[in-house]
């Protein structure tokens, strides 16, 4: 699939050429849609939803074009805005289902948001596939049988940039993280497996500015204050920004180790421009690094199209699409106990390789790049990054027994 | 703990106090002067910040020099100075008729509206704006590095308060702003045209918040939702400072800046909940602020905002509240399964609506925080079923106590207070509330919640909850109607009317709007059960800002003269949301837009609407 | 008998002397009237009687028992019923409902969540009403009213509580002269009926000579004369510091007027 010019023919047929191989010399899709009803926060989180729309679409129109799901049919997503509230949310859920026709629920950003459409799915007794909420309580403590995760959650990309630290000499560390229920399930995690990859290891300062409203030069003195060898970060988005432009004139980061989490996505590493730190262990995507085919196939179809590059949204968003074609073509039904029974240890083949979705704690097995952040020209990417594949770093199983609910 | 590093820890907190001083002195400023509680002030800063990563990095381009740094920061502010003038000319100025609150409510839809606009504009990315040439070093002090721009900001405070000094006592329009901000009607008598005196208010409030806004560019980048995380903040400055003070500001800003510094030393969560402790504190002890003074007592009789007339059903309005009723009765046997949900919270809604409206219409009792208690109830109502192990009956029964017992230990205080301090001190306990939610994790679950808040069995099919819920919430509105047409209703009214006269016909006012805070939030407790069972889950977005202010838009819509407004403004609240909310991602701005639009045609509500029409006919 | 007793009060704000050591004593259905120059103290005075202020020092007894610093509320239980110089009433409800709202509020019903509030104490609301002259009028909106008017309702508020003392803050403060008038006459009319002590503070002489029986005067918060109207203007004390030749003459004729 070399040598592509980028028109949005081609471009289209390159999407299409993906799927296709696996269902070769199909004709598009035809007769009564299966709908999907797919809600996020659209417009709250849109720098992250919209990129996980667009590749949703992408991919779903090429599915169609290559002969649709379940012997023909096409597949429809239906989006729509979840309010970013749960009780919006809950009422959106409701209307993708009953008015809206729409075989399963997909999406969400937000934990809570998606904790409580988690439950409703659960009560209603219709399959959810939480795409986006990082919350490790969607699969564990407040999991149920209609729920599924595709996203690595919280415990798992903690894990990846902890031992991708393994080896290294910072003994005190800081942590930073927002005040909300990721960043504190991230820094417990982190206090709990820092010790694993760096013997000795022990926390001497611990940050949580309150979401959205970092009082950077306080956060940054009483870091530094603590005098620490190494820092955890889990700041996203302006309180990122904020911290690392405060850091970077306090001298916060120099000869520290920094361990970061999601800074390495575009959605993050874009709007730091040329403030991008230097030498951070993160999580993140960078695409232009990508060499596997179908990926790049996907990467050149998403540019032609949205005339943008792709986010770590956009990823997440085509395998999505991926894993719901391979659902419904192996359960060949709508029906949601047949659904919940095929999506247990689905393999599916996508963009990023091999997706698994667990069985034990309905966890997919997707995974994310690790690398180190460094400025190439006027932005940030990545340098040293791998793909770290979700399989490696699911939680262990007798955890996942111990946490689940019996069923 | 080092000299240095705590003289840096607190040159930190200096400069967080600078900017935040600039923007809540602009605040100040328009509220002493138009009593507007102005929402978008905080839309005002984002678009400072906006403008300014807009037009800086341009300017920078022919020569990146401070001067033209600082010349862009000016331009950016005299841009949002302007786009105040334009919400003036085109909203407040028809709204200085109709009671202040709808001057709030239009300011919340202008909210709503530019939020939509930003992203719009310049995308869902947040910009970082350049930094400041010659100001992007570090500064070495006692041995710690300090950024050389945030020693600019913290002269930036003082400067802007002395400049505001001169203007105020210097001239001419500045007294006249010091005039109006002491008595308003004194300005109108004195023959000064008040138009142009707001508009340049407005002008003034506006600039300095884009000023705020753009002076951050080199320390934050320019996201779609700093405007809320700063309007509560500002507002919390103002008031701790005394409305309309400017020196006021300063030190409250000053005082927020050092506890946030220092705070974040010793409990490193406090930032989510610190100004608000602080303001209750403030507002405890000092019921107009640290140098605000007391509210002038009108100085002729005004006619109060609320419930004037207290109209008997006639043929029309029984057969009109038959057919609500049938029709909500009838929902299950003939609407859809979404109609079905959708009326079921216009129900939950409307009963939450109605019982702040016993305090807002009736009673004259500003609550900005009425979620709190819609969302104790919910808290009381989960709780009790996912961790205590009880059944939904008694967990419903839970949930007006726990809001009306929460609503009388936080009223106690709130009673005490008047006008714009009470409504801020609502807020705060509202603010605290959440907090509590929010970061009692092995309680509450945190800002995730808990989830399995599901009915018994029997209830459990969304026709027959929907009738538990309708006849929770019909009945509880009946009831609260009947109160309102009750001595007790009355009486509140009476004291709103004239404190003064009712303390002399021997009614312990505060005793009677303390019952009434009660009586409101047990109401608001029993909705707040019902929404948590109807939604399966509780979280603190129950008891957030935004939810508080979705009841008092709804009760403002619906018109808050009139008995039943809440009710309609409930439904079409709601509608006008789930209307648009399918449709665009920006769904936002067309409720904003519709919000300001209802608010221009009918500036008494729907309800006032209904009731200029049954007069006519 | 003594209705009221007021011993000894002193009031200072900051270095300014409100009231310094004022006593005075008003019999049931007498009519006492507290007069001054501006800043005498009239209002301070006033206030701590009726409850709004505190005294630093001194008591107020009201029929023997004590109700120095009690709230207003409190001391209109004890029956005392007021008027103020800006009249206050409840402006949205209709002059029925505000006889009514004081009704309720003496009866103890203000805590009522059930009854109808429109339907209580109707008929001896309108009785109050009757008395001052206003019936005719009762279902109308207290705002639409003119301001002597008003006053007169306020009257019947105040009346509504069966008041032993009634306090008048300058009665006919903002009135027409002929309304002026005629309030008095009807206030004298109602206070010597039932035996209501009235307790006022005037601005205007011809009320005041007309219809006070005793008269108080205060200057600088001090009491420099009290007596019989006819004492008073005599008093070359209060002629020389607050009446002045045209009062005296005034006084006189007020007096001519009223008993002509």
């Amino acid at each position: 699939m070399a040598g592509f010019t980028f028109t949005r023919r081609t471009a289209l047929a390159a999407g299409t050429g993906l799927v296709a191989g696996l269902r070769p010399g199909m004709a598009p899709a035809q007769g009564a849609p299966i709908k999907i009803g797919e809600l996020n926060s659209y417009s709250r989180m849109a720098a992250f939803a919209v990129p996980y729309r667009n590749a949703i679409q992408l991919a779903a129109d090429a599915i169609n074009q290559a002969g649709g799901v379940m012997g023909g049919r096409p597949l429809e997503f239906v989006f729509r805005d979840d309010g970013s509230t749960p009780g919006d949310a809950v009422r959106v859920a409701e209307d993708l289902l009953t008015r809206e026709g729409c075989a399963f629920l997909a999406g969400t950003f937000l934990s809570n948001v998606g904790l409580a459409v988690s439950d409703f799915a659960n009560q209603r007794k219709k399959l959810f596939l939480a795409t986006e909420p990082l919350t490790d309580a969607l699969t564990m403590a407040q999991g149920n049988r209609y729920t599924w995760r595709l996203r690595p959650g919280t415990y798992m990309q903690t894990r990846m940039v902890v031992e991708a630290a393994r080896g290294k000499t910072a003994k005190r560390w800081a942590i930073v993280a927002p005040n909300y229920e990721y960043g504190q399930s991230a820094a417990a995690n982190f206090k709990k497996l820092i010790g694993t990859a760096i013997p000795g290891a022990e926390i001497v300062a611990e940050q949580y500015p309150a979401l959205g409203r970092v009082d950077a030069g306080a956060t940054v003195g009483a870091l530094a204050q603590a005098r620490p060898d190494g820092i955890f970060n889990v700041l996203f988005g302006p309180d990122l920004t904020a911290f690392v432009r405060e850091g970077n004139t306090r001298g916060l980061f120099e000869r520290r180790l920094v361990l970061s989490l999601l800074t390495g996505e575009p959605e993050y590493m874009l709007p730091l421009g040329d403030e991008c730190p230097d030498g951070w262990i993160t999580t993140g995507y960078p695409w232009e690094q990508v060499e596997e085919a179908s990926h790049k196939a996907f990467i050149a179809a998403y540019r032609a199209r949205f005339n943008d590059t792709p986010r770590k949204g956009s990823v997440l968003g085509y395998v999505t699409a991926q894993v719901v074609a391979s659902l419904l073509n192996k359960a060949n039904s709508t029906e949601t106990e047949a659904l919940v029974d095929a999506l247990a240890d689905l393999p599916t083949q996508t963009i990023v390789g091999n997706v698994t979705m667990r069985g034990l704690d309905h966890q997919g097995t997707m995974g994310t790049w690790v690398g180190e952040t460094v400025l190439r020209g006027r932005t940030g990417t990545m340098r040293n990054a791998r793909y770290a594949d979700g399989a490696n770093y699911l939680f262990p199983e007798d955890e996942v027994r111990a946490a689940r609910p019996r069923a | 703990m080092d000299l240095g590093f705590l003289l840096v820890q607190s040159l930190s907190g200096l400069a967080s106090a600078s900017s935040l001083f600039v923007i809540a002195s602009g605040l100040t400023l328009v509220f002493g002067v138009t009593r507007i509680v102005n929402f978008a002030h905080g839309s005002f800063y984002m678009l400072g910040a906006y403008v300014a990563v807009t037009v800086v990095p341009w300017l920078l381009d022919f020569d990146r020099s401070p001067l033209l740094f600082f010349c862009g920061v000016l331009i950016s502010a005299a841009v949002v100075g302007l786009l105040g003038v334009l919400m003036e000319i085109l909203l407040l100025r028809r709204l200085y008729k109709v009671p202040e609150l709808f001057q709030l409510l239009a300011t919340f839809g202008v909210v709503l509206m530019v939020q939509d606009a930003v992203l719009w504009l310049w995308g869902p990315v947040e910009i970082p704006g350049p930094r400041a040439p010659g100001l992007r070093h570090g500064v070495e002090i006692l041995g710690q590095r300090f950024p050389a721009y945030e020693l600019f900001l913290i002269c930036v405070g003082p400067a802007v308060l002395g400049l505001l000094w001169l203007l105020m006592h210097k001239t001419r329009f500045g007294i006249l702003i010091r005039a109006a901000t002491r008595d308003r009607e004194m300005v109108g008598a004195l023959g000064v045209n008040q138009a142009l005196l707001f508009t340049g208010t407005l002008f003034l409030g506006a600039f300095l918040a884009g000023l705020g806004g753009a002076l951050q560019i080199p320390r934050v980048s320019a996201s779609s939702q700093m405007d809320l995380s700063i309007i509560t903040e500002a507002f919390v400055v103002t008031v701790i400072g005394g409305m309309g003070s400017v020196p006021g500001a300063f030190l409250a800003a000053v005082l927020i800046g050092q506890l946030n510094s220092f705070g974040v030393l010793i409990f490193p969560k406090i930032t989510l909940v610190l100004v608000f402790l602080l303001m209750a504190v403030v507002l405890v002890v000092k019921p107009w602020g640290l140098l605000g003074r007391p509210e002038p007592a009108a100085g002729r009789a005004a006619l109060p905002e609320g419930v004037l007339a207290m109209p008997r059903f006639g043929v029309w309005e029984k057969a009109i509240a038959a057919v609500a009723v049938l029709a909500t009765l009838a929902v299950p046997v003939f609407g859809d399964a979404y109609t079905v949900k959708v009326v079921t919270e216009v129900l939950i809604f409307a009963l939450a609506a109605f019982s702040l409206n016993l305090l807002v219409g009736h009673g004259g009792i500003v609550s900005f925080g009425h979620a709190a208690y819609f969302g104790l109830g919910a808290y009381a109502a989960g709780l009790l079923v996912t961790k205590g192990g009880l059944p939904m009956e008694p967990a419903l029964i839970a949930a007006p106590i726990a809001g009306a017992a929460f609503a009388a230990l936080f009223g106690f205080f709130i009673v005490r207070l008047s006008g714009i301090y009470l409504a801020m001190l609502t807020l705060a306990f509202a603010q605290i509330a959440y907090a509590v939610c929010f970061q009692w994790v092995e309680v509450t679950g945190g800002d995730n919640g808990v989830v399995g808040v599901w009915p018994s069995p029997w209830a459990r099919s969304r026709e027959v909850f929907h009738y538990l819920v309708a006849i929770c919430c019909i009945l509880g509105i009946i009831g609260l109607r009947r109160v309102a047409y009750a001595p007790f209703g009355a009486t509140l009214r009476a004291a709103r009317d004239s404190e003064q006269r009712a303390d002399a016909i021997g009614v312990d006012v505060r005793r009677h709007r303390w019952l009434a805070f009660t009586l409101a939030g047990g109401a608001a407790g029993l909705a707040g059960g019902l929404y948590a069972f109807s939604k399966g889950s509780i979280d603190p977005t129950l008891l957030s800002i935004p939810m508080s202010i979705d009841f008092l838009a709804m009760i403002l819509l619906g018109g808050m003269q009139t008995v039943m407004g809440a009710v309609a403004g409930a439904a079409a609240f709601h509608t006008i949301k789930d209307f648009f909310m399918p449709l665009t991602d920006h769904w936002r701005f067309f409720l904003g837009a519709s919000i300001i639009a209802l608010v221009l045609i009918f500036p008494r509500g729907l309800s006032g609407a209904y009731g200029a029409l049954r007069r006519r006919a | 008998m003594t209705l009221l007793s007021v011993e000894g009060l002193n009031k200072r704000f900051g270095g300014v002397v409100a009231a310094k050591d004022v006593s005075f004593a008003l019999a049931a259905g007498e009519m006492l009237a507290i007069i001054g120059p501006n800043g005498a103290g009239k209002s301070t005075t006033f206030n701590m009687v009726g409850g709004q202020l505190r005294p630093d020092t001194g008591r107020v007894l009201l029929d023997g028992q004590d109700i120095t610093g009690q709230p207003p509320r409190q001391v209109c239980k004890l029956g005392v019923g007021r008027t103020f110089q800006v009249a206050q009433t409840f402006l949205s409800m209709s002059i029925l409902g505000n006889v009514q709202m004081a009704l309720i509020a003496h009866h103890g019903r203000t805590r009522d969540l059930i009854s109808d509030a429109a339907t209580l104490y109707r008929t001896e609301a309108l009785a109050l009403l009757a008395r001052v002259g206003m019936e005719s009028d009762a279902d109308r909106p207290i705002g639409e009213l003119a301001y002597g008017d008003v006053k007169r309702v306020e009257l019947a508020i105040a009346l509504a509580a069966a008041p032993k003392l009634l306090l008048m803050d300058e009665p006919t403060a903002g009135m027409a002269p002929r309304e002026r008038a005629s309030l008095m006459q009807l206030t004298a009319d109602i206070a010597r009926g039932q035996g209501i002590g009235v307790l006022f503070t005037e601005h205007d002489m011809d009320a005041v000579f007309a219809h006070a029986d005793r008269i108080l005067v205060l200057v600088r918060g001090e009491v420099i004369a009290e007596g019989s109207p006819e004492s008073v203007r005599a008093n070359p004390e209060v002629q020389r510091v607050y009446l002045g030749q045209s009062g005296h003459k005034a006084a006189l004729r007020a007096r001519r007027a009223a008993h002509g």
